[in-house]
């Protein structure tokens, strides 16, 4: 196989080739080096393309599959976040059930950063330390200032609809001191957890604790984190005149262009980033042998959308801080098990 | 505050088994052919680490299973040259990853430090 097209995967129009690399030493010749962690300094890039509040698109590129899809697995699963856990339901006289509620509850992103609170385990007592407390009280009742008329619910009576502003924190212990600066509370204030007809109160008490995405999805810190391969959309033999035309038009807007070179229009690829790689120009006849669609392996284009609790840029961070955490228990566990062996025998 | 700023821990320490790592019977004489048992890992660790592992030119086998879905291990096997043996392998293997984990967080934070990208609230 040639050495430019050894990282790359070829998009077929009824399959996909080459999809797994074989960047191991010995694999294509004697003197191929292996992939060293010096090799790995070169290779390895990264392009941050944009960052917002809640976003951040960013390039891993030179390495392998399998480190970008455990930075995925982290990010989604297993990088601690406050979320509510427990709730201690003192009057539920609204429709929905308190297993429900609790449920919608529990579903509640909230701000707090992870790292300000101890781990609580079951048999931990609840302290200022690990757990974070709300107090929801809300009773409908009828709105006498309503018109008569009035069919408008929300008009017609008060706190018909419970929204997730209505979470008061309780601040235990030093924590009002504490979180002076960064007040807990629900990320959005417009969640809605139920609604309540005149008569029909919610009274509870809410307790937040640490936990990890693969406990429960809750506790998950992103709403999306994903990569896709970068795809290249390769010219082999000139595209011109009314084809150029019709080839542009096989992709989403913006990838390929239509240039004049020489009084001849000519088709030229611009952006192929922005392709979804829907092959549908694998279906025209006039192209055939004169386009090759494939997708770069070792250029992985990330995409993690925060709930809002972490910065995205930090998640990023944190997931390696997470890896790299494996790492050292895995090898502190690896030297207390041979010792075990030893004393075994 | 006893919550420990400097080098926060991600993983609950005390949710980490005893036994995290087992050799599971049936590794040759030599220590070249063995395989592990990791308990509360999965396709995380297993495919990183195996791809780390491989990395390795005295290293003539090494791949990762999950040998149930409803229990939380991951077997590692790992077959070496005479010139080493496994255990040594899976150290370095742990060792390399966590270098490359280091490798991309440097790099991400210098990206973030140089700032050529665009920022947006929204």
């Amino acid at each position: 196989m040639a050495l430019e097209d050894r990282n790359r995967v070829v998009i077929l129009e009824d399959r996909v080739e080459n999809i797994s690399g074989a960047e191991f030493p010995l694999s294509f010749d004697a003197q191929q080096p292996s992939r060293s962690l010096e090799e790995l300094k070169n290779s390895l890039d990264i392009k941050i393309v944009h960052i917002t509040a809640t976003e951040i698109e960013f390039d891993l590129i030179g390495v392998d599959a399998s480190i970008a899809n455990a930075l995925r697995r982290i990010l989604l699963a297993e990088i601690p976040t406050m979320a509510i856990e427990t709730v201690y339901m003192i009057n539920n006289t609204g429709i929905v059930q308190d297993e429900i509620l609790a449920h919608r509850l529990g579903l509640v992103p909230i701000m707090a950063d992870p790292q300000d609170f101890n781990w609580k385990l079951p048999e931990d007592p609840p302290t200022d330390q690990n757990t974070i407390v709300f107090k929801m009280k809300v009773e409908c009742m009828k709105n006498q200032s309503a018109a008569a008329d009035e069919t408008d619910p929300t008009k017609m009576y008060i706190n018909s609809s419970v929204f997730s502003s209505q979470l008061d924190w309780d601040p235990k212990g030093d924590q009002a001191t504490r979180f002076a600066d960064k007040p807990i509370k629900p990320i959005h204030d417009d969640i809605l957890i139920t609604k309540l007809r005149p008569g029909q109160l919610i009274d509870c008490e809410i307790h937040c604790q640490k936990g990890v995405g693969k406990d429960h999805a809750k506790y998950s810190p992103v709403a999306t984190a994903s990569y896709r391969l970068l795809p290249e959309i390769q010219i082999l033999e000139d595209i011109t005149g009314d084809d150029a035309e019709l080839f542009r038009n096989c992709f989403p807007p913006g990838v390929v262009e239509v240039v004049n070179e020489g009084g001849v229009r000519k088709a030229k690829v611009v952006n192929a980033r922005k392709d979804t790689v829907s092959r549908e120009v694998l279906r025209h006849k006039e192209f055939e042998g004169k386009v090759r669609l494939t997708r770069v392996r070792d250029h992985f284009i990330f995409n993690v959308e925060s709930t809002g609790a972490i910065s995205p840029e930090t998640l990023v961070s944190r997931a390696l801080d997470v890896l790299m955490e494996k790492c050292d228990i895995s090898k502190a566990a690896l030297a207390k098990a041979i010792k075990g062996d030893m004393s075994d025998e | 505050m006893d919550v420990d700023q400097e080098k926060p821990s991600y993983i609950a320490l005390l949710e980490v088994p005893e036994d995290k790592i087992e050799i599971v019977p049936g590794a040759s004489a030599d220590l070249t052919s063995m395989t592990f048992s990791i308990k509360e890992e999965d396709h995380t660790l297993g495919n990183a680490l195996r791809w780390c592992i491989m990395q390795n030119p005295q290293v003539d086998f090494c791949g990762y299973s999950i040998p149930h879905p409803s229990e939380a291990k991951t077997h590692i096997r790992i077959q070496t040259t005479e010139s080493t043996n496994a255990i040594d392998t899976m150290n370095k293997g742990l060792d390399d990853l966590k270098a490359a984990c280091h490798m991309v967080r440097s790099k991400f934070h210098q990206r973030l430090t140089e700032g050529k990208y665009t920022r947006s609230e929204q």
